[in-house]
């Protein structure tokens, strides 16, 4: 579903201080898998996610997704493809609009928007089922702006606008790390229940080692812009966090051996 | 004091101007791009049709062509701020700024008289013979038909992501809609309604100069500003309306200050005063507020 071939991507390139955020990233998703992303600040989880979307264009590399190479579509054309969660509240939806308007532009990823009315009856009560389906308490509030939603509830939307149309490839960015404790839990769930409704394939940042071990299929640890760990089956069912924070040390520690073997 | 002529003669610039003031509301509100282009798409739609009659073209086509320069001129903005980066508001400075010397090329002289040519409400008075009536009743009409139109558009699934483009342009393009697009095409609509307006202008009062474009973007911020304060409109439809109540209103209170003395060079600043006022209204209560909260804590304390 997804592939990567050798990804990179150096920022401030050609000035004193570049900062290489990728180096050499190759990955391949099969159609259904959750693969879960840690790694720690630095390590490349976002510029990952935002190389793949199209955020940025790569200096090395090519990106397929569903067959398609997607290498040098700009980000709009790539959003057919991908539903995306970032992990600002804010930024999944449209503050001023109200959430049936909202859902409206959600349904209608990757295709044409012409001049038919944005919503009407027939959307609002598709709306309504599947809004009531997930009991979020939004099924009645159909016509209220999101500005007045909490920040919980905020996402939650952002969430079903970024599945909704069934997207090829789901990229959530530390999509629960703004939430209190119980509204993440909750977003988490809902995460889990569309996931496997749909039957999503999906890449998680996450810096909750516990999710990162139960959530998903599969997991991946980035470190310095190249994917040092990647588990799945029954190893990670094996793993416990605390081989988890292991594996982690040690092969910072081996980095810092390199370091110093490069310096004697 | 207010004969029917004077009245009519507000209601109707009024009217016309709250074409320009949709424009206005189109892109600062509705796409939240300051675009200051329309000092100068305003007077080239007057221009494009004054030139237009005195060549002998039949008013409404002028009005129509008038339209396409706006759109035009809109489309350039767009593309000077998407294509080649440029910021919103020196974009739109610099369309203004080149629409001068172009309105100039477009006229020959820095003004065209039409009193002795025939305009779209000469021709509308043959059909219709309402006498001081007609440009009221024909402002209406296009002002009504305008209204509805945009009040459809917006409503659109287009309508509804170029509306989101103004909201939050990260979530629409993560949506899968081309942002740039979006921006090209609010201003060039924007500035086909600001261009329509100045081309009616010109026909209505019997001349295109030059200079009157200057303070449009002025003019037309007060019109939705105004509107928004009196209205306090909650969804798309009053936001619509309070652009043309704002209008109206704000050329009442320009009428009022000429009544009151002021001389015709003294709007301007006349018209800044009222857009400060309107801008500072909301804050300075709000503060007031805050200082009352602010003294109760320190009184229960």
């Amino acid at each position: 579903m997804l592939e990567l071939r050798d990804i990179r991507k150096t920022f401030n390139l050609g000035t004193p201080t570049p900062n290489p955020a990728l180096r050499g990233i190759s990955l391949r998703l099969k159609a259904g898998e959750f693969v879960t992303v840690i790694g720690s600040n630095g390590a490349g989880k976002s510029s990952l996610l935002n190389a793949i979307a199209g955020t940025f264009p790569i200096d090395n590399g090519q990106i397929n997704i569903n067959g398609a190479e997607v290498t040098t579509w700009p980000e709009y054309k790539r959003a057919n493809l991908i539903g995306r969660v970032f992990q600002d509240p804010m930024m999944g939806t449209a503050a001023a609009m109200t959430i049936e308007e909202n859902l409206a532009m959600a349904i209608k990823r990757g295709e044409k928007r012409g001049l038919a009315r944005g919503t009407n009856a027939q959307l609002r009560s598709k709306f309504k089922e599947y809004l009531g389906e997930l009991g979020l308490g939004l099924e009645n509030r159909l016509s209220d702006k999101v500005k007045l939603l909490s920040g919980g509830q905020r996402q939650s939307l952002a969430l079903i606008m970024a599945t909704m149309s069934r997207p090829k490839l789901l990229l959530l960015d530390e999509h629960t790390a703004a939430l209190d404790p119980k509204t993440a839990e909750q977003v988490s769930q809902l995460t889990n229940t569309i996931v496997e409704q749909y039957g999503l394939t999906v890449l998680m940042i996450t810096h909750n080692m516990e999710h990162a071990l139960n959530t998903g299929t599969r997991t991946i640890m980035l470190h310095e812009g190249k994917i040092i760990l990647d588990i799945s089956g029954p190893q990670r069912a094996d793993m416990t966090i605390a081989d988890l924070l292991q594996e982690f040390s040690r092969v910072r520690g081996e980095q810092l051996v390199d370091d110093r073997l490069l310096l004697a | 004091m207010l004969s029917f002529p004077v009245l009519a003669g507000v209601l109707n610039q009024g009217l016309v101007y709250s074409l320009m003031a949709l424009g206005v509301f189109l892109t600062f509100r509705v796409l939240d791009f300051p675009d200051l282009s329309v000092d100068g798409s305003f007077p080239l739609g007057a221009a494009v049709s004054a030139k237009l009659i005195i060549e002998g073209y039949n008013p409404f086509v002028a009005l129509t062509v008038a339209i396409l320069a706006g759109v035009a001129a809109g489309s350039f903005t767009g593309f000077l701020n998407t294509k080649l980066k440029i910021s919103s508001l020196l974009a739109g400075i610099l369309t203004m700024t080149a629409l001068y010397s172009v309105n100039l090329r477009i006229m020959g002289r820095a003004n065209i008289p039409l009193l002795q040519e025939p305009t779209f409400l000469t021709i509308l008075e043959q059909w219709a013979p309402f006498g001081q009536y007609l440009p009221l009743l024909a402002f209406s009409i296009v002002v009504i038909f305008c209204m509805a139109a945009l009040n459809w558009f917006l409503r659109t699934e287009m309508g509804l992501a170029l509306r989101a483009t103004g909201d939050n342009p990260h979530m629409i393009r993560s949506l899968g809609v081309n942002t740039d697009f979006m921006k090209i095409y609010g201003l060039a609509l924007s500035n086909g309604l600001v261009a329509f307006a100045g081309g009616l202008v010109a026909q209505y009062q019997g001349f295109a100069d030059v200079g009157m474009g200057i303070g449009t973007i002025v003019a037309g911020l007060a019109s939705v500003i105004i509107g928004e304060v009196i209205l306090r409109p909650r969804f798309i439809t009053g936001q619509i309306l309070a652009a043309i109540v704002g209008s109206l209103i704000y050329r009442f209170v320009i009428f009022c200050a000429l009544r009151l003395g002021f001389a015709p060079t003294d709007l301007k600043l006349v018209t800044a005063i009222l857009v400060i006022g309107a801008l500072a209204a909301p804050n300075l209560s709000r503060n007031k507020k805050q200082d009352r909260q602010a003294q109760n804590l320190q009184l229960e304390a």
